[in-house]
């Protein structure tokens, strides 16, 4: 689930910033690295991916990456799919952005297909609904812990309008269903507006 | 082109369409995602949206693949292969699209004042998914607890969550929740 929580800005400080690569990967290449920290990435691939493509293969500073995660983490859509599209991209255009998204995507995939299919069969009988039952259970409790890490900042600078905004969010998707799009297409422009009005005034 | 009429299609439109719209990722497409699967075309049941999610959390690999598993619910195998491109594909095209924009404008404010004003909305949009699949999960007062109890241990230590959820099912095995 760390997926979804912003990179530690310093955690990849250790790896000297010139180390990059001069020799960018090929597309085979591409494909079985991203396979690889796919398959390895229980519980969130970022950690995973961060390693392999700063540390390991050095093919990004950890700058570089923060700054291609960040552009990933603002844009719609799964943020590790979105940075496996981009990353494959820099090196090898289009080919390479596709050979990197269907690594990420593909092998794991295609697992989860098996698990479907056990699923159908299975899911009905009492010793794995228990099993089932429990790890539901923990899978909650993980993504509540998720988003009160992302809180924490938030409630830190004790700034008013964006905890409005999360808590109205959260009221309309929660308790009253609203679509996801009609939802954000109102408070998306809102926010816009109250960040922009908060920095101004807080640069002013 | 009635989505009715083509199980595929539709789970194509859907999720695609769905896509554009996960600001913070798949966790927060969560409830939107019940409320289409669950609310209103009945491909799942409560308790197997919480399933599913339980499933995609365990397996390796990105989050996103719960649409995996609605996609296979809903036409097998086509249906699975679908639903995960539809739901990965475009973001990742427009994600191609928007670096390359970039790469001139380096230090330009805009994308920190966008980051800046989605955060909490996505924060929003995960906790309304937590709630969404802890209304299917946490049925009993001692399920309640193993939530609160995995919710402490994540949020209060570095342990890798895949032991949690292991813990989970253990206990679940033992009869617990």
């Amino acid at each position: 689930m760390s997926s979804n929580s912003p990179p530690a800005a310093s955690s990849g400080s250790d790896v000297p910033l010139t180390a990059v690569q001069t020799q960018p990967p090929g597309l085979v290449t591409l494909f079985f690295a991203f396979a690889k920290m796919s398959l390895a990435g229980f519980g969130g691939v970022l950690p995973f991916a961060r390693r392999a493509i700063v540390e390991r293969h050095r093919w990004m500073t950890a700058d570089e990456f923060n700054e291609t995660f960040a552009l990933c983490h603002f844009l719609p859509g799964p943020n590790i799919v979105n940075l496996s599209f981009v990353f494959g991209s820099r090196f090898r255009g289009l080919t390479g952005g596709l050979a990197a998204f269907f690594g990420l995507v593909g092998p794991p995939m295609v697992l989860v297909m098996g698990l479907a299919v056990l699923y159908a069969h299975f899911g009905d009988i009492p010793v794995l609904r228990r099993i089932l039952a429990g790890i539901s259970c923990a899978a909650v409790g993980l993504l509540v812990a998720t988003v009160f890490r992302m809180m924490m900042p938030l409630i830190g600078r004790r700034e008013l309008p964006p905890l409005i905004l999360m808590v109205a969010v959260f009221t309309a998707i929660g308790l009253a269903r609203w679509p996801l799009q009609f939802v954000l297409l109102v408070a998306i422009p809102i926010s816009l507006g109250v960040t922009f009005l908060m920095q101004k005034r807080a640069s002013a | 082109m009635n989505s009715d009429a083509n199980p595929v299609w539709g789970l194509v439109v859907t999720f695609g369409l769905m896509s554009l719209f996960a600001v913070g990722g798949a966790n927060a497409a969560i409830p939107e995602m019940h409320r289409i699967a669950v609310d209103m075309h009945h491909w799942l049941t409560d308790k197997q949206f919480a399933d599913v999610f339980a499933i995609a959390q365990l397996s390796p690999g990105p989050n996103v693949l719960i649409v995996t598993l609605i996609g296979y619910a809903v036409a097998g195998f086509g249906g699975a292969f679908a639903a995960t491109i539809a739901m990965c594909l475009p973001t990742a095209v427009l994600a191609y699209v928007v670096s390359g924009l970039l790469k001139g404008s380096k230090g330009a404010r805009w994308p920190a004042l966008i980051r800046t004003a989605l955060v909490p909305l996505s924060i929003g949009l995960m906790g309304a998914s937590a709630l969404i699949v802890s209304q299917a999960a946490d049925r009993t007062w001692p399920a309640v607890v193993l939530t609160v109890g995995a919710a402490a241990l994540a949020f209060a230590t570095k342990i890798n969550p895949l032991w949690i959820l292991l813990a989970g099912g253990c206990l679940g095995l033992a009869g617990v929740v």
